[in-house]
């Protein structure tokens, strides 16, 4: 097939680790390119300039002081479902049952408040309703960790999949307790009595919120950065095969992190029904499950980075709304610039990993390469690792890794 | 009672755009791509058949203007054209960038549902038209015209000859996909491409070549059930979020087909059931349980895929590098 090897035009190599003043000048230059995309095109459908356009996207976000509290508790909730992915992403477990949890960890929270809400005073009914959600979460999120630990199940198919068997059970149990009879919805549970409703403080219901957040994100960042257990997500992340070798158990730590993963996402859903929704509907997550996917990953599922990412989201949203709203064009206008942004992201990552060089005149080397390919892909390896080496020390040093690149597990037939 | 005569074609009618997602999703994933952006692509195939049928309707004037091959094919064309698009997109970040195509699936969902209900809802006023709603009747008669002789057979007919070209066509692309995968060389080299890409190079396959081939393919057939949706099943009328979870149905569809599309078929037709049975079981004055039996079709796909995974066989497995993008240079 390649008789006449030739050099191609372009050839790449991974980079080494890019100083992250580069790596954040790339994403930035990015999300620049993305902005002027998008208003682009929102001129185009609009035909408002493109300083308008921000404009209004600006005041649609922080317009009032109402707008900018709402912002900051949508920031809170995306924010809150993002940490609780993070520790099963970083251990490559891909939760894309985010929004299966959070309903289950709402439903929880309603049945309580339905239930217990006139039998027990708020100091009680609180906790409980607490507790209830972060096991409703957590047992959401732990049949898929022990099908994965057990038999190797694919999580990514298995979580999504208890997404609608979650929202089934919410629109099941809406039409149980659908005030008034018949209308298909619960309404505002406890209005007259507020039981199990989150206090509000300082004047602002929305504070209590984005005060748990806040508290949460550090914790979290600690809690990954700097315990045992978060040393220990992130071994069984590079590598499988290396975490057993040196005696972590696999299967707990799979089990016991997406616990967590499934019990904050659950607190989550508390969050929703008491702290500002106080009603349960099948949309309350809202698709924000997967959105939060996207958030976490933009931040390279750092805890800190994830404010950055997530506020970047609900920013884009409401004032793509805002957009929206004046121009009497359709909502999902924001899911078009947020979608739009992400592609731009997605593609920036490739420039911070990867590096392009182009053809010489002159230098051959990689005809050896071409020609040497043919062989096995063992034969191969070290021969390019002498032409490029750039790629020998970018890369683990474990010879046990499993490529543990993207995606999937690396160790799916281990 | 349960009139199955009845019941036959409404399944049939609800397993197709299931049936084009998941021989879709099925090529894309055996070249080794998890195209999460598969209910995104059939949003987009949907919105850009609506876009083509409505701008011809209203460049004719009236349904007797109309052309009827025209009719058929400025759907299908921008249809095909919207999926590949995506497809392209989806392979440019994945394959030639590398980006995470978990990520990347989730942002194109994103991005596909939201260009789906944009121009659903906007349409109308983009275009400056004076309709109330996007009700494609003309086209939609042309994609729903089924077999002449059809009506004559009774519940014969009814049950094998009541549906528009294109589910017949599902049926076709599905048998066809099995076939290539597994009785053809480049079905052999797809499938090699998607179990071990490193393999598959040395031995000279074109990776990058067989990647976009196989998940731009892929975007095209599923765009196509979005097409059916909108146009066969919904009688041309754009509603928007109408088309629901059925794009996560046809990728729950791949893994209990445990990857074969002519188990699809049958599959789809199984699902179809189940995601209309409720309005089937009497359940009397108790609406609620009507929402549980909803769940049958998930609950039966996680069930499927832990009996996989647990008997570990190995022709029943996804292919190994699902999920993975290919780096020649890697180890």
């Amino acid at each position: 097939m390649q008789n006449k090897p030739k050099e191609p035009l372009i050839h790449m190599t991974r980079r080494k680790a890019l100083p992250w003043q580069a790596a954040w000048g790339i994403r930035l230059v990015s999300i620049l390119l993305a902005l002027l995309l998008c208003a682009v095109i929102t001129t185009l459908t609009t035909g408002l300039n493109p300083a308008a356009v921000y404009a209004t996207m600006f005041s649609g976000a922080f317009g009032t002081a109402r707008r900018t509290w709402i912002l900051g508790k949508d920031i809170a909730i995306l924010l809150c479902i993002s940490l609780a992915l993070t520790p099963a992403f970083r251990m490559r477990f891909w939760n894309l049952g985010g929004e299966g949890q959070i309903l289950i960890g709402a439903l929880a929270t309603t049945a309580c408040m339905i239930r217990l809400g006139s039998d027990f005073p708020n100091a009680v009914l609180i906790p409980v309703s607490i507790v209830c959600a972060l096991g409703a979460g957590a047992v959401w999120a732990l049949i898929p960790a022990l099908c994965k630990a057990r038999w190797n199940t694919n999580e990514t198919l298995f979580t999504l999949m208890m997404n609608y068997v979650a929202t089934q059970l919410v629109a099941y149990f809406v039409i149980v307790w659908e005030v008034p009879k018949g209308s298909g919805k619960i309404g505002i549970i406890n209005q007259s009595t507020e039981a199990g409703w989150l206090p509000v403080i300082a004047g602002n219901r929305y504070l209590l919120n984005i005060l748990c957040v806040a508290a949460l994100t550090i914790v979290m960042y600690i809690y990954l950065n700097y315990s045992k257990q978060g040393y220990e997500i992130s071994v069984v992340g590079e590598s499988v095969a290396t975490a057993r070798y040196i005696g972590i158990k696999v299967g707990w730590t799979i089990v016991r992190t997406l616990m967590l993963s499934g019990a904050i996402c659950g607190l989550t859903g508390f969050l929703l029904v008491a702290g500002t929704d106080h009603t349960l509907t099948t949309t309350i997550a809202g698709g924000q499950g997967f959105t939060a996917v996207m958030v976490a990953w933009l931040a390279k599922f750092n805890p800190l980075g994830m404010v950055l990412s997530s506020f970047l989201l609900v920013f884009l949203s409401r004032g793509a709304g805002e957009i929206a709203t004046i121009y009497s064009l359709n909502q999902s206008y924001g899911d078009i610039l947020t979608g739009i942004i992400l592609f731009f992201i997605i593609g920036s990552e490739f420039f911070i990993s990867y590096q392009l060089h182009f053809r010489r005149s002159g230098k051959n080397e990689n005809a050896a390469a071409g020609s040497a390919q043919k062989d096995s892909v063992k034969a191969v390896s070290p021969q390019s690792a002498d032409i490029l080496p750039a790629k020998a020390d970018g890369r683990k040093e474990n010879p046990d890794t499993v490529p543990a690149e993207q995606g999937e597990e690396g160790a799916h037939n281990v | 009672m349960f009139d199955i005569v009845a019941f036959i074609p409404r399944m049939v009618a609800q397993s197709i755009p299931l049936m084009f997602g998941s021989t879709g999703e099925t090529i894309t994933q055996k070249s080794g791509n998890l195209n999460l952006g598969i209910p995104g692509v059939m949003y987009v195939g949907a919105i850009s058949g609506v876009i083509g049928a409505f701008l011809y309707e209203r460049a004719c004037g009236s349904a007797d203007a109309m052309n009827g091959a025209l009719t058929i094919l400025i759907p299908l064309c921008a249809c095909l054209l919207g999926s590949l698009l995506m497809g392209l997109l989806y392979c440019v970040l994945t394959v030639t960038l590398r980006a995470n195509q978990n990520v990347t699936g989730l942002a194109m969902t994103t991005f596909g549902v939201g260009f789906g209900n944009f121009f659903g809802g906007s349409l109308i006023k983009l275009t400056g038209a004076d309709v109330p709603s996007i009700a494609l009747s003309a086209t939609s008669n042309a994609f729903r015209t089924s077999l002449p002789f059809g009506q004559s057979l009774g519940a014969f007919g009814k049950i094998f000859f009541s549906y528009g070209f294109l589910a017949y066509f599902a049926i076709i692309v599905s048998l066809a996909a099995a076939y290539v995968l597994r009785r053809t060389r480049v079905g052999l080299h797809l499938r090699a491409v998607g179990e071990s890409p490193a393999t598959a190079d040395a031995a000279g396959i074109n990776i990058t070549k067989y990647k976009y081939f196989a998940t731009c393919l892929g975007c095209m057939i599923a765009g196509l059930g979005g097409l059916y949706y909108v146009m066969d099943y919904a009688n041309g009328v754009w509603s928007n979020d109408a088309f629901g979870d059925r794009g996560w149905l046809a990728i729950a569809l791949v893994i209990f087909t445990i990857w074969r599309p002519d188990i699809g078929v049958l599959s789809s037709f199984l699902f179809g059931g189940l995601y209309i049975l409720y309005l089937y079981i009497p359940t009397g004055m108790n609406l609620a349980v009507k929402e549980l039996y909803k769940m049958l079709p998930y609950i039966v796909t996680i069930i499927v895929l832990i009996i996989t995974s647990m008997r570990n066989k190995r022709e029943n497995q996804p292919p190994a590098s699902l999920g993975q993008s290919y780096f020649r240079e890697e180890r």
